[in-house]
């Protein structure tokens, strides 16, 4: 199988539309037969991206290669960028605004489910330049 | 057990039937922290919450979630309805508590594997011994 890329935009604090770019791709790596659980840990990275983008960053573009044997994801944003890279990935730290709380969101867990669901992840990020999230789910 | 069987017993009020209520439920699940609910809610589990929002949704169909109740007379507003239905996503709803509502399905979900021969059942019952079913 050839590598596949896809593209998304996510816009900025609209709520009402994240979820499209992981729910396609979730479509898309069922149709091809990957595992579900492997599925399952794309689709919840990607979900948490494009919250975080949508919270923090006013929006950002996704960009996806689906491999035979992983997909890759790469989330860029031109936000406000993360000061303390440790202090974000700890649970429960969170610089959400209340009104996202209220939404059942900002509970500090972004990052660390995005951590925790891909089997690689690196941050970089420049305060008030942006900040690129590179994720890799391997399919078993 | 199946979802349309658990409707039928528990008498909670479907408010979108979904696409599958021939689909079998894990366990139930309650949380109202979305975060937390995507990182832990069980894959085909019965979600319990009173945070009824679009993004509700979003999580249940990320995480495979078979079938969502808004308790406390929680409910869904025109768009996330929608989404509901264009996902096809089984929600249901309850005046109950969500401890109650939870509690109210767990002993319905034991009830019926009870009724299923031993051999047959999936559920593992003695904590002393481990289960890969």
């Amino acid at each position: 199988m050839p590598s596949l890329h896809y593209e998304y935009q996510v816009s900025g604090d609209d709520f009402t539309r994240a979820g499209e770019a992981s729910s396609d791709i979730k479509n898309k790596l069922k149709q091809m037969g990957v595992s579900p659980s492997a599925v399952r840990k794309a689709a919840i990275a990607i979900y948490e991206g494009e919250i975080n983008m949508v919270i923090h960053a006013g929006g950002g573009a996704i960009s996806v290669e689906i491999l035979p044997d992983q997909i890759a994801m790469e989330l860029i944003d031109h936000g406000p960028g993360i000061a303390d890279i440790g202090l974000a990935m700890q649970e429960g730290y969170s610089t959400a605004p209340d009104a996202v709380r209220s939404l059942g969101f900002g509970a500090g867990m972004g990052l660390p489910n995005m951590k925790k669901y891909s089997d690689e992840m690196t941050i970089t990020s420049r305060v008030g330049e942006g900040t690129t999230v590179s994720m890799v789910v391997r399919f078993e | 057990m199946k979802i349309q069987e658990l409707i039928d017993k528990t008498r909670f009020t479907v408010i979108n039937a979904g696409s599958d209520t021939g689909r079998n439920i894990s366990k139930p699940y309650c949380c109202d922290l979305l975060s937390i609910a995507m990182s832990s809610a069980p894959a085909d589990g019965i979600w319990f919450t009173v945070m009824a929002n679009l993004n509700t949704l979003a999580v249940a169909a990320l995480t495979d979630t078979a079938c969502v109740v808004l308790c406390q007379n929680t409910a869904l507003d025109e768009n996330a309805l929608k989404k509901a239905r264009t996902e096809g996503i089984t929600v249901l709803a309850t005046e109950l508590p969500v401890f109650d509502a939870a509690l109210l399905a767990y002993e319905q979900l034991n009830a019926a594997d009870a009724s299923i021969p031993a051999d047959e059942s999936q559920t593992c019952r003695n904590p002393e011994t481990t289960c890969d079913a």
